[in-house]
């Protein structure tokens, strides 16, 4: 018997000088592809690109001069925007209805990028220190839909049961409130404010992302490779950390790009009709308020928040739908 | 289906309780009184809480505002706004102003984008799809109150201003109402529009695509018949799910709308009674807020059950 599984042994041939890669067809991470798909999207990329500058004005821009948001100088109100070097050009140069209102005030070598509002503060500065609070929610808008709601669609849709049967019924009667009344609600317990738009926000801002997450875990936690996984003795962190997490990323960040318009949406809107930040505070919501009082006689006031508003609103959404496309090539052919 | 009804209208009535009582009771433990006012006396005070009953303990309070609510439709009187209204009677004024401008919105907004949509999948990659989509990207982006603004400057005030003569009021008049709701109602509409030629160029395009459109070309009917009976009737279901999400964005735009152009409406009401803690007034807006979502919600879910019998089919399987 010894004999004869000896005569059976096999040699062993080293192979490795006869296999050949094929370099042309070399294999592309689902990562990898989607990071192509995406460059190729000239919307997105110039959604991106605004952003990242939009963010970064947003922290330098009120260095650039030595106002503060909240610094007024009573000689020197509602001015219009007056920039150095265009004002050769004509434009930017300071005249309301032809007239120089710089030199008719004497201020010969003052400059206001944006102009003043009618406290005389700086709107270059109130701008971008009121950008910063769209980017505050931006950030938190997708930590809230990462963490609450992905969390939250997980253990609902994993563990499944009595459980799951809970937590919907809890986000129905939860979903059930409009977000209206629940910011309302903040805002006269806590006083208006950005502590009470965040908390609103936590409450309301994860119940579409916990849906997803929970209907794409139910479908998913039937497939074989779960069951395979299972099988081999994976625990229940493994599972859901290394085979159902990656399979639901991408449309985790597609749902959490689309958030994020909305709620720069809800920030701003709060604050104009007075329920969000309160002045001297700058928010963008706030600079269109206090423009949209003077509309009439001070158009510039308003112009710059609202510009700054809607270019961030425009490239979360160009970004998301890229996001959208790249993740999902499907979609885009339509 | 009739299970499937009773267990919505169940879970609508729990919420709806849950709004009051939350409303009810954080109202009241909140730091704020309707009677902040520095001019009145500790006296005074105890006085004006006797006459409202605010004085008497919460739980019979709360027995109180509950039974008259639900039995008799009556929120109280209203303490700051107008002393001593009934707030019911504030509303029944204020409501109808309100609805008929979001119905408004809603009905030119979908209709607007549905034409879009359809242009736009019918002539795909054409200048009028790329507008269609420019158009949507747009309307979704710009906060309604900022068309509202441009809109109420450009065409209140400075068309006026142009030709002498006043096509759309600055504020709304309510001796005018026809004349002065078609601002607010295409600022309100944008969303709408876009929301509607988004989704739906994508379902048009879908269907066109699909086997049941080539067969009914092959089969030889007219392109009209294609188009309407056949593509646009089906790739208009799936367009009632946004309804649900638009008609948050309308309620929450009504606010901003209202105050924009001085519309005497519920929203406008909502945001002054926050400021000055008319604890009732908002109490009954919040309330009417969440009956019209959650009808809205369970309508549309009803009639997305009745139009596509396949949603009914795959929610009886589970």
């Amino acid at each position: 018997m010894a004999q004869l599984q000896q005569a059976y042994q096999f040699e062993r041939i080293l192979t490795s000088d006869r296999v050949q890669h094929d370099v042309v067809y070399e294999g592309i991470s689902f990562w990898k592809e989607v990071f192509l798909r995406f460059r190729e999207n000239r919307g997105a990329v110039i959604g991106i690109i605004l952003i990242i500058f939009v963010s970064f004005m947003a922290f330098v821009g009120p260095y650039m001069n030595a106002h503060t948001y909240k610094s007024k100088v009573d000689s020197h109100i509602n001015l219009p925007p007056r920039v150095p070097g265009l004002e050769q050009l004509g434009i930017l140069d300071g005249e309301r209805n032809g007239k120089n209102v710089y030199e008719d005030k004497g201020l010969t070598d003052i400059y206001y990028w944006f102009g003043t509002d009618n406290l005389g503060r700086d709107l270059w500065t109130r701008t971008w220190v009121g950008t910063r609070v769209s980017i505050y929610i931006a950030l938190l808008a997708v930590v809230i839909d990462m963490f609450i709601g992905m969390g939250y669609g997980l253990i609902s849709g994993y563990i499944g049961g009595s459980l799951d049967l809970a937590m919907q019924r809890f986000i129905e009667i939860l979903s059930g409130i409009p977000n209206l009344v629940i910011v309302t609600l903040f805002v006269i317990v806590l006083n208006p404010g950005i502590l009470s738009i965040s908390l609103a926000l936590v409450i309301t801002g994860w119940i579409g992302m916990s849906r997803v997450v929970r209907s794409q875990v139910l479908k998913l936690k039937e497939l074989d490779f779960i069951l395979a996984s299972k099988t081999m003795g994976a625990s229940t962190s493994t599972l859901i950390l290394q085979d159902l997490l990656p399979n639901i990323f991408g449309q985790v960040i597609i749902m959490s790009m689309f958030s994020v318009p909305n709620a720069i949406f809800y920030e701003s809107f709060l604050a104009f009709i007075g329920l969000g930040l309160q002045p001297p505070l700058a928010s963008l919501g706030v600079l269109i308020n206090d423009g949209y009082k003077s509309i009439l006689v001070y158009p510039h006031i308003i112009l710059p928040p609202v510009m700054v508003l809607a270019l961030l609103m425009l490239s979360f959404n160009l970004v998301a739908d890229g996001l959208r496309d790249a993740f999902d090539p499907k979609m885009k052919q339509q | 289906m009739i299970k499937y009804l009773t267990r919505r209208l169940i879970i609508a009535v729990i919420t709806l309780l849950t709004i009051m009582t939350l409303l009810f009771l954080l109202l009241d433990f909140m730091p704020g009184s309707p009677f902040n006012d520095e001019k009145l006396s500790d006296s005074q005070r105890v006085l004006l809480y006797e006459k409202y009953g605010l004085d008497k303990p919460i739980v019979y309070r709360y027995k109180q505002f509950m039974y008259h609510v639900i039995f008799e439709g009556d929120f109280g009187v209203s303490y700051t706004i107008e002393k001593n209204a009934n707030v019911s009677d504030m509303l029944s004024k204020r409501l109808p102003l309100s609805i008929r401008i979001g119905l408004q919105a809603l009905a030119l907004g979908s209709v607007v984008g549905v034409i879009l949509a359809s242009v736009a999948a019918l002539k795909k990659n054409s200048i009028w799809d790329t507008l269609t989509t420019v158009i949507s990207v747009i309307g979704i982006s710009i906060p309604s109150y900022v068309f509202a603004l441009g809109l109420n400057y450009f065409l209140g005030y400075k068309l006026t201003k142009a030709t002498g003569i006043s096509f759309f009021p600055l504020t709304f008049d309510l001796y005018a109402p026809l004349k002065s709701s078609v601002l607010p109602t295409i600022a309100l509409s944008m969303f709408v529009v876009a929301t509607v030629a988004r989704f739906m160029r994508t379902e048009l395009v879908e269907v066109i695509g699909s086997d049941y459109v080539m067969l009914a070309e092959a089969k030889g009917l007219s392109a009209n018949k294609v188009i309407f009976r056949h593509s646009i009737r089906n790739a208009l279901i799936p367009v009632v799910t946004v309804l649900g999400p638009l008609t948050v964005s309308l309620m929450t735009g009504s606010l901003v709308i209202e105050r924009v152009f001085g519309i005497p409406g519920i929203g406008d009401l909502l945001v002054t009674a926050i400021s000055v803690n008319d604890f009732n007034v908002i109490i009954a807006i919040s309330f009417f807020y969440s009956i019209f979502y959650i009808v809205m919600q369970l309508f549309i879910d009803v009639l997305y059950g009745i139009i596509d019998p396949r949603i009914r089919v795959s929610k009886g399987g589970e």
